[in-house]
């Protein structure tokens, strides 16, 4: 017997959706000089708001605002005032949680189960984690008082936009830094609500500024001479273009950057655990996830058994509606990143991968993909090199520990990796020899304020969490 | 002046999370600083004291269990709603310690700021104490810090929020629970501030307060078997090696202290930290 699910959409009334949104620049919402942008809703295609983007004298104005609040106010305030600044934003985010969630949904294709139960809780968590370090900051291993920046030009992607935003200015703010913020191009709303909170927070106008755009104002932002510090998130194509660009400016630099994380399943893993450990890392968030396990890596005797529950799990996965409950996939988040997916998948075939693609019925309108599983896939294809940024797994299989080892770090990138064995003593073997800024053993995607996040090689340098995060804001 | 008069409130101990009067039906007068009667204290007993412990034993569990964001946020929440109690914490204060009112705020002030010092700690006295150790084989050993478990705290007997403050907010911040005794002579902001805890999201028992004869409970709070660690801020200076000593029967820690009372408003370390938690090592081999 099979049981239908009714729908059970959330309410989009509790996003408050305004027909325009505008950049923050000094404690103000102005009016951007750039050409505003028309933020789409993935799910449906429809046009959810008018953006009113910055131009470079935006930004100029942004980045002086930011050093005068520096200068005059944030970096010579005690950390135990900041730190009350910092909570305040914290408690916020959390009331306007569902709000915010909302928001996310409609503008990211996320489902509203992962805005509301990942994205915008943790974001909240962020900055309520990073709050207590403005006053302890001595207690960090830096010295007896470790110096701000002074002026962040921070530049994040749209796959997790207010989570992206926290792990950007919650540490910034922390230690005495201001900010220049520009979200996404294709995900500004939930960063123009958060600059909404700092307003409301009473943060000194000019500590934070939010300055929407495309690649052209990031540009204009991380080259501005006024930016002591830039902080990047996204493509390792773009971080290459940044660190290039600030050669010899003397800035300091941090990149978090893209993936393709080894997830590799020893034949005494618990499998059940495995394979909602496998979904849970390559499907979560339509796949959109640097760290995401988009390389599985199985030892041999399971591959088959695991390979067919895998099927048999990933068909269940509920596709569609990113505002309904019980969507585990939502929408892909734009058109371009659509075709890349294709392409990559059509490379996948064309090199003679074996592709499986989840037989689960897709909304007629708007971007989406559905799961897909590669198998017999070898470590020269593209499918198997390259960030496919998308619900696309590709399956290569291992005999000994030597050899997933050598395969999983067989890869430009470095961000994270998956070990699954019941064997702990092989687990810490593996952790000591991936060469990845994070290893999940026996679950996967885990994050948390206090837990050091970023990666090894071209995924990017720097840390973002913990006690470590907090040098990529210090004069140290 | 309106010519209303005024409802007195009766103060109780805190225990378990409720607000009984002493079992011993004893109470004894409490006056502001120019002798003038303010209040009827409990003056807590032996029973009262182990009843206490025995709350905060119960309440270990669950409270050093919690996540250490979650408890971080709990006692945030403290600092908010002692914010909103500001106007009353001064009154105590300067009736108390006969601070002029200026200076009553601002010790009141200083009292939140801590209490939200020591909120930020829960979540970083790990990754500040603790340690991935690098042994020379092929283990993987990490040591972290961990609550005691029942601490007694002997508050300091001048300041009687801030003070008290700085030695209770230490305590919830690691884990542990508490079983306090409060400023003898000026013990109404701390049932005050039990009246803020009882109405927080700090479970039951996690905090118990006790007024009374300092000397009189403290040895029976030193020989108490089921207590982990004991802050002998308060105690009087004669009677400090006698409450060593009976601590010394359990092994308990004490906590070292000055023999004055330290200025309060001087920013705090994180030694009362380090001093109630305990160091746990664990080693795991590696290999396939």
């Amino acid at each position: 017997m099979t049981w239908e699910y009714d729908p059970a959409p959330e309410s989009r009334a509790i996003a408050n959706l305004k027909p325009t949104y505008r950049p923050f620049v000094d404690g103000e919402f102005v009016d951007g000089t750039g050409e505003p942008l028309k933020s789409v809703n993935p799910a449906t295609e429809e046009v959810l708001a008018e953006v009113g983007t910055a131009g470079p004298t935006d930004v100029d104005k942004a980045v002086k605002a930011a050093r005068r609040a520096y200068d005059k106010v944030w970096g010579r305030m005690p950390g135990s005032e900041r730190a009350k600044y910092i909570f305040r934003i914290a408690r916020m985010i959390a009331e306007r949680a569902r709000e915010l969630a909302v928001l996310e949904t409609l503008d990211n294709g996320k489902p509203i189960k992962e805005s509301r139960d990942t994205d915008v809780p943790t974001a909240s968590a962020h900055f309520f984690y990073h709050a207590g370090w403005a006053d302890k900051l001595e207690y960090a291993g830096y010295g007896p008082d470790p110096r701000p920046l002074g002026v962040a030009g921070q530049v994040i992607p749209w796959n997790f936009p207010l989570l992206m935003a926290a792990w950007k200015i919650a540490p910034a703010l922390a230690c005495g830094n201001t900010v220049v913020l520009k979200p996404a191009e294709t995900t500004p709303l939930t960063a123009l609500v958060l600059a909404e909170i700092i307003q409301q927070a009473e943060l000194p106008p000019g500590v934070v500024n939010i300055v929407p755009g495309a690649g052209d104002v990031g540009a204009e932002l991380v080259n501005h001479p006024g930016v002591a510090k830039v902080a990047f998130t996204g493509s390792t194509e773009v971080g290459k273009l940044i660190q290039g660009s600030l050669a010899g400016t003397g800035k300091k630099l941090t990149l978090e950057l893209g993936g393709k994380a080894a997830n590799i399943v020893f034949d005494d893993a618990p499998l059940d655990q495995a394979v909602e450990g496998i979904v849970n890392g390559i499907f979560f968030n339509q796949g959109h996830v640097c760290c995401a396990g988009s390389r599985l890596l199985v030892q041999e005797s399971i591959a088959d058994e695991l390979l067919d529950r895998l099927h048999e799990r990933v068909a269940t996965l509920r596709v569609g509606d990113p505002m309904d409950k019980n969507t585990d996939v939502g929408a892909i988040n734009s058109r371009d990143q659509l075709s890349k997916i294709r392409e990559l998948v059509t490379s996948g075939e064309q090199e003679g991968a074996q592709r499986w693609t989840s037989p689960c019925p897709l909304p007629e309108k708007g971007f989406f993909f559905a799961p897909t599983v590669f198998a017999n896939v070898t470590q020269s294809m593209r499918i198997a090199r390259e960030e496919i940024f998308g619900p696309v797994l590709s399956v290569l299989t291992f005999r000994t520990p030597d050899e997933a080892l050598a395969k999983a770090n067989n890869t430009p990138y470095g961000l994270s990796a998956g070990v699954w064995t019941e064997k702990g003593s092989r687990i810490l073997w593996m952790a000591d020899r991936l060469r990845a800024g994070v290893v999940w053993a026996n679950t996967f995607n885990r994050f948390d304020p206090a837990a050091p996040f970023g990666g090894y090689q071209e995924s990017g340098f720097g840390r973002e969490g913990g006690r470590t995060g907090l040098e990529a804001y210090l004069d140290v | 002046m309106s010519d209303r008069v005024t409802v007195s409130k009766t103060y109780k101990l805190f225990v378990g999370g409720a607000f009984p009067r002493s079992e011993s039906g004893r109470t004894y007068p409490v006056s502001d600083s120019r002798g003038r009667f303010l209040a009827n204290a409990a003056q807590a007993s032996r029973k009262d004291l182990r009843e206490a412990v025995v709350a905060a034993r119960g309440a270990f569990g669950k409270w050093s269990g919690a996540t250490a964001y979650n408890r971080g946020q709990v006692l945030y929440r403290v600092a908010e709603l002692l914010e909103g109690r500001r106007e009353q914490f001064a009154a105590e204060v300067a009736a108390g310690e006969g601070a002029p009112s200026r200076r009553a705020q601002s010790i009141v002030d200083a009292a939140i700021d801590r209490w939200v010092w020591y909120a930020g700690w829960t979540d970083k006295l790990a990754t500040v104490l603790g340690a991935a150790n690098p042994v020379a084989g092929p283990y993987f050993s990490f040591s972290v810090p961990e609550p005691t478990g029942v601490v007694g705290v002997l508050a300091p007997p001048d300041s009687s929020l801030l003070g008290l403050v700085s030695v209770l907010a230490p305590v919830l911040a690691v884990g542990a629970t508490a079983v306090v005794v409060a400023s003898e002579d000026r013990p109404l902001p701390a049932i005050t501030l039990a009246e803020v805890l009882a109405t927080s999201d700090v479970p039951g028992g996690v905090v118990n307060l006790l007024t009374g004869h300092t000397a009189e409970l403290a040895p029976w709070l030193a020989a108490h078997a089921d207590v982990n660690a004991l802050d002998l801020a308060g105690a009087p200076v004669e009677q400090r090696a006698e409450l060593e000593r009976a601590a010394a029967g359990t092994v308990t820690r004490v906590l070292r202290v000055g023999r004055g009372e330290p200025d309060w408003t001087t920013g705090p370390d994180i030694g009362r930290l380090r001093a109630l938690v305990e160091t746990k090592t664990v080693w795991h081999p590696m290999g396939v």
